[in-house]
């Protein structure tokens, strides 16, 4: 049971937050063809826009209602329902998520009724799904914000097994995932190569190795996303031999899909570290009814190998995190299992997992917290994102960037931090941080008694 | 909340172009096609740079969340500007309408614990919409804390970046130009020539470009004031009325603080650019003009003759590598013409250039400098960019960074002008690192690779033919 220690700072100081709708929109385009429509200003996707940006270094399908004054005090149904009109028209995508923002929440928008209503006015786009779901940036995070898109999707367009008449196992190679926020597209990549050793087909929900892993096509340009998941898919969830739920924030998701369809569920909180990786192997192992292939037990024994070489660096180290809460979980559960020690965790927002973690305090706050507590605690590394870095730089100790949003690194999103591989590899990254630094240096004594050597001739 | 009426005095600008003709840059956002940013960014932008101040977004997260420390503007110092602070407004403080008391209070402790010269505080949508009244806030916290807390009042649904970048210059020139008087100069300050005073609006230091420029204005005796806003500090800005001239650099969006300042305290003002050798040149004869100092236009002269004759030389080798290669601008508009210069001074052909945000003024430039039928670029969508690049056979496309990834997909050389840039241009020596950003770009051997196919799809394309 950790306490948590709740924000008590009036002013937010280089916030660690990132905000519900940018978590809604990185669900979203983890679909294919998907386009996600903030429900707000301009600015509020404008901002999003150049955050996604800069972290995936790609272009990023995002669409505004652009809420003007007017709209703001007289009410925005009209931006809703003529911004879905405009995308459907436009790019035909296959799906468009309609999220709420602060403005649009408290402006007293409701979104819902918006679809409706759209469905009715413009019964020509009935292919195009809408989904809409209330992300107010006032409250969550990005995690929450993933989270909540998910449930939606999952409620609006899985069908219900005696509707669909769907069967779980049925097709006996299929494995639903739900992929939390923090699979990165290198991981979902990993992920799919352990999949398919057991000789599964993964469908990722959502995929964003499909679509925001910086590939090159043929094509020059799309106005909806390239890859991610097919919309018709989500048809078939019901008939998988089983659902993987990896991530503690998406476990309402998982047990909805599991109602819905009746497929037995897995929940993972995170695939980071030797135990975390046994417990899944062995579930597919199980599923399979197959022995687990010789390549995976041979990265299994290369992992415990890192494990022992980096225990000497990484055994008592004192580390401070700062990330959203499956994150934080992930690093802690892999850090202690190398008997490194969690000094400093911090984290953007409330959630029901934090209870849970085995620390002792968990403090709900920002950068300038983590900052403070770190210099206080002696941390001697930092795990955050790149706004992190500079806090690190103050706290002269190292920083491993992970997280949202990683800017100032090329290719972050695309590391492989989960598996037996992706762990040795995060093992061996962190111990490269702190290889110098692994022991306290004896400072030098020079004996009272020391000889007077002469000075070195040339001869 | 503003009210309509005061948004409809800021857009109507009488020194902006727009007003004579159609408002092409202020016209109404259509939901579900619409990009760029809202009037708290443009607020933001507009002041951020200015270093030594506490910057809070009052708000919940989104608005300071996605966009603190995302800017390429650099300080000489100060950088407490770097840090973002934010309100970060939760569900309990509009319900409860305890916003306002959370300013208050974040205002305190900023002060506390950073004991900057001043606090911004930047209103946006939902405290808007609530009803906070930010501004008699700033004045408690003023009194209270001892310190100037400046109100700009910039809720995103008031309108574009635009206009943002206007309701921060109102605030300045309402409230802190005026404040202070500036400092003499130093002791050590030459004797043999006058020094002026000007000030420099609408300059953001981006990437540090603006100190390849200071040295040479400090050469001809020219003391700049304070650079609205590129690293300057407070108390520079409050100095800002007792310049000789001012001269607005770039862009028109903040053309009311010029204007403004030309009214309250009968500065004059002038609009110039530092991109390229031409306007670089015309902008130092310009300071000369305006202040009517024979010296000085003597020695702005022989300046220029030097500074060119050196660049020139250096530019040569680049020059030869870049002439005649075909440009697509597209800046959006604002810095259109100054960019146009520069390239021409290198001598590239720009083939089109992209006029959403420019005005009436702005296009005839364009239209002098590159002829008439110049195409000029209303649609900014991805795909209409792409498609001028292939039919006006461009070999680069320079635009902001937004585009950047749209024209890398496209396989299309890129170059990016915008804000977030790490590289400057300004000033003669900015030519040097513009040329070879350009060439890096379109020299480069990547683009024959990636539209290169695989050898086996080669192959197979030739048994085909063979069969």
């Amino acid at each position: 049971m950790a306490e948590i220690i709740k924000r008590q700072k009036a002013l937010s100081v280089s916030p660690l937050k990132a905000s519900q709708p940018i978590g809604a929109s990185l669900a979203t385009l983890g679909f294919n063809r998907a386009m996600p429509m903030l429900h707000g200003s301009q600015g509020c996707t404008a901002f999003a826009k150049v955050f996604f940006v800069r972290h995936f270094r790609e272009p990023i399908p995002l669409q505004t209602t652009a809420m003007d004054q007017a709209s703001s005090v007289m009410g925005a149904d009209e931006n809703a329902i003529e911004g879905l009109r405009a995308v459907a028209d436009k790019s035909r995508p296959a799906l468009i998520t309609l999220l709420t923002t602060g403005l649009s929440e408290v402006q007293g928008a409701d979104v819902h009724r918006n679809v409706r209503e759209f469905r009715e006015k413009y019964p020509e786009f009935n292919d195009v799904a809408v989904v809409a779901v209330n992300t107010p940036d006032f409250t969550g995070s990005v995690e929450t914000g993933y989270a909540a898109t998910l449930v939606e999707i999952i409620k609006t367009l899985v069908p219900d097994a005696k509707d669909a008449q769907t069967l779980p196992g049925r097709r006996k190679r299929q494995i639903n995932v739900l992929a939390s926020y923090m699979l990165t597209p290198g991981d979902l990549e990993a992920l799919t190569e352990v999949f398919e050793l057991f000789g599964f087909r993964p469908v990722f929900i959502p995929n964003l190795a499909d679509s925001l892993d910086g590939c090159l096509t043929d094509d020059d340009f799309s106005p909806v996303t390239i890859g991610g998941t097919a919309i018709s898919e989500l048809a078939t969830l019901g008939d998988a031999r089983a659902t993987i739920v990896i991530g503690v924030s998406l476990s309402h998701a998982g047990k909805l899909l599991a109602e819905k369809t009746g497929v037995p569920s897995y929940e993972f909180d995170h695939l980071y570290g030797l135990k975390a990786n046994d417990a899944f192997i062995n579930v597919l192992a199980e599923l399979s009814e197959t022995p687990v292939p010789e390549r995976i037990e041979r990265q299994r024994s290369q992992l415990q190998d890192a494990m022992l070489d980096t225990h000497f660096m990484l055994g008592q180290k004192r580390i401070a995190i700062a990330a959203d809460a499956d994150l934080l979980l992930a690093f802690t559960d892999l850090l202690q299992e190398m008997g490194a020690e969690v000094a400093t965790a911090v984290t953007s927002c409330m959630t029901p997992s934090l209870n849970n973690m085995p620390l002792e305090k968990i403090k709900i706050g920002d950068l300038e917290d983590m900052e403070l507590l770190g210099k206080a605690e002696n941390v001697q590394l930092v795990i955050g994102n790149s706004h992190a870095v500079d806090s690190a730089k103050r706290l002269h100790v190292p920083i491993l960037r992970a997280g949202f949003p990683l800017y100032d690194v090329i290719g972050g999103y695309q590391k492989t931090w989960v598996g037996y591989r992706g762990s040795r590899q995060t093992l061996f990254d962190l111990a490269n941080l702190v290889i110098n630094e692994a022991h306290e240096q004896i400072p030098v004594y020079h004996s009272i008694y020391k000889q007077q050597t002469a000075a070195p001739s040339c001869h | 909340m503003k009210s309509s009426k005061d948004i409809a005095e800021l857009l109507n600008e009488p020194a902006c172009e727009h007003n004579k003709k159609e408002k092409s840059g202020c016209a109404k956002p259509k939901p579900g096609s619409t990009a760029g940013g809202c009037a708290f960014d443009g607020a933001q932008i507009a002041m951020l740079p200015i270093a030594d101040v506490a910057h809070i977004v009052h708000g919940p997260i989104a608005c300071a969340g996605s966009s603190w420390d995302n800017r390429g503007t650099r300080s000489s110092g100060a950088d407490l500007y770097r840090i973002g602070m934010t309100t970060d407004l939760t569900e309990q403080d509009i319900i409860m309408g305890r916003a306002e008391k959370r300013l208050f209070h974040a205002i305190k402790q900023a002060v506390e614990s950073y004991q900057p010269p001043a606090v911004f505080v930047y209103n946006t949508c939902v405290p808007a919409l609530i009803g906070d009244d930010i501004t008699a806030v700033c004045k408690a916290a003023t009194e209270r804390f001892g310190v100037p807390v400046i109100s700009i009042d910039s809720a995103g649904f008031y309108g574009t970046k635009n206009l943002g970048n206007r309701i921060a210059g109102d605030a300045i020139v309402d409230q802190v130009i005026g404040t202070a008087e500036p400092a003499p100069l130093p002791a050590n300050t030459r004797t043999d020539i006058k020094i002026h005073d000007v000030n420099l609006i609408g300059e953001y230091n981006i990437a540090g470009e603006f100190w390849h420029v200071l040295p040479l204005l400090d050469e001809l005796g020219l003391r700049i004031l304070c650079t609205l806003s590129g690293d300057a500090r407070f108390q520079e800005v409050q100095t800002m009325h007792r310049a000789e001239v001012n001269m607005m650099v770039c862009s028109k969006a903040m053309v009311n603080v010029a204007r403004k300042l030309h009214k309250n305290y009968g500065t004059p003002w002038f609009e110039g650019s530092f991109y390229g050798i031409t306007d670089t040149s015309q902008a130092l004869r310009d300071f000369a003009k305006y202040l009517n100092d024979e010296d000085l236009t003597a020695r702005t002269e022989a300046l220029i003759a030097r500074e060119e004759a050196r660049i020139r030389e250096l530019l040569l080798p680049w020059k030869q590598r870049l002439t005649g290669k075909r440009v697509l601008l597209f800046t959006g508009g604002v810095k259109s013409w100054s960019v146009i210069s520069a390239l021409q001074d290198l001598g590239m052909v720009v083939v089109a250039t992209g006029t959403k945000k420019s005005t009436e003024e702005d296009k005839a430039r364009i239209r002098e400098l590159m002829g008439e039928d110049t195409l000029m670029i209303e649609d900014g969508s991805p795909k209409a960019l792409i498609k001028i690049v292939h039919d006006y056979k461009a070999d680069i496309l320079i635009a902001g960074g937004r585009n950047m990834y749209t024209a890398l997909k496209a396989k299309i050389p890129f170059l990016d002008i915008n804000q977030e840039r790490e590289f400057g241009y300004e000033g003669y020596q900015g030519m040097l690192e513009l040329v070879k950003q350009l060439t890096l770009t379109i020299e480069s051997p990547v683009w024959q690779a990636v539209r290169t196919p695989a050898p086996w799809k080669i192959s197979k394309i030739a048994e085909i033919e063979n069969v």
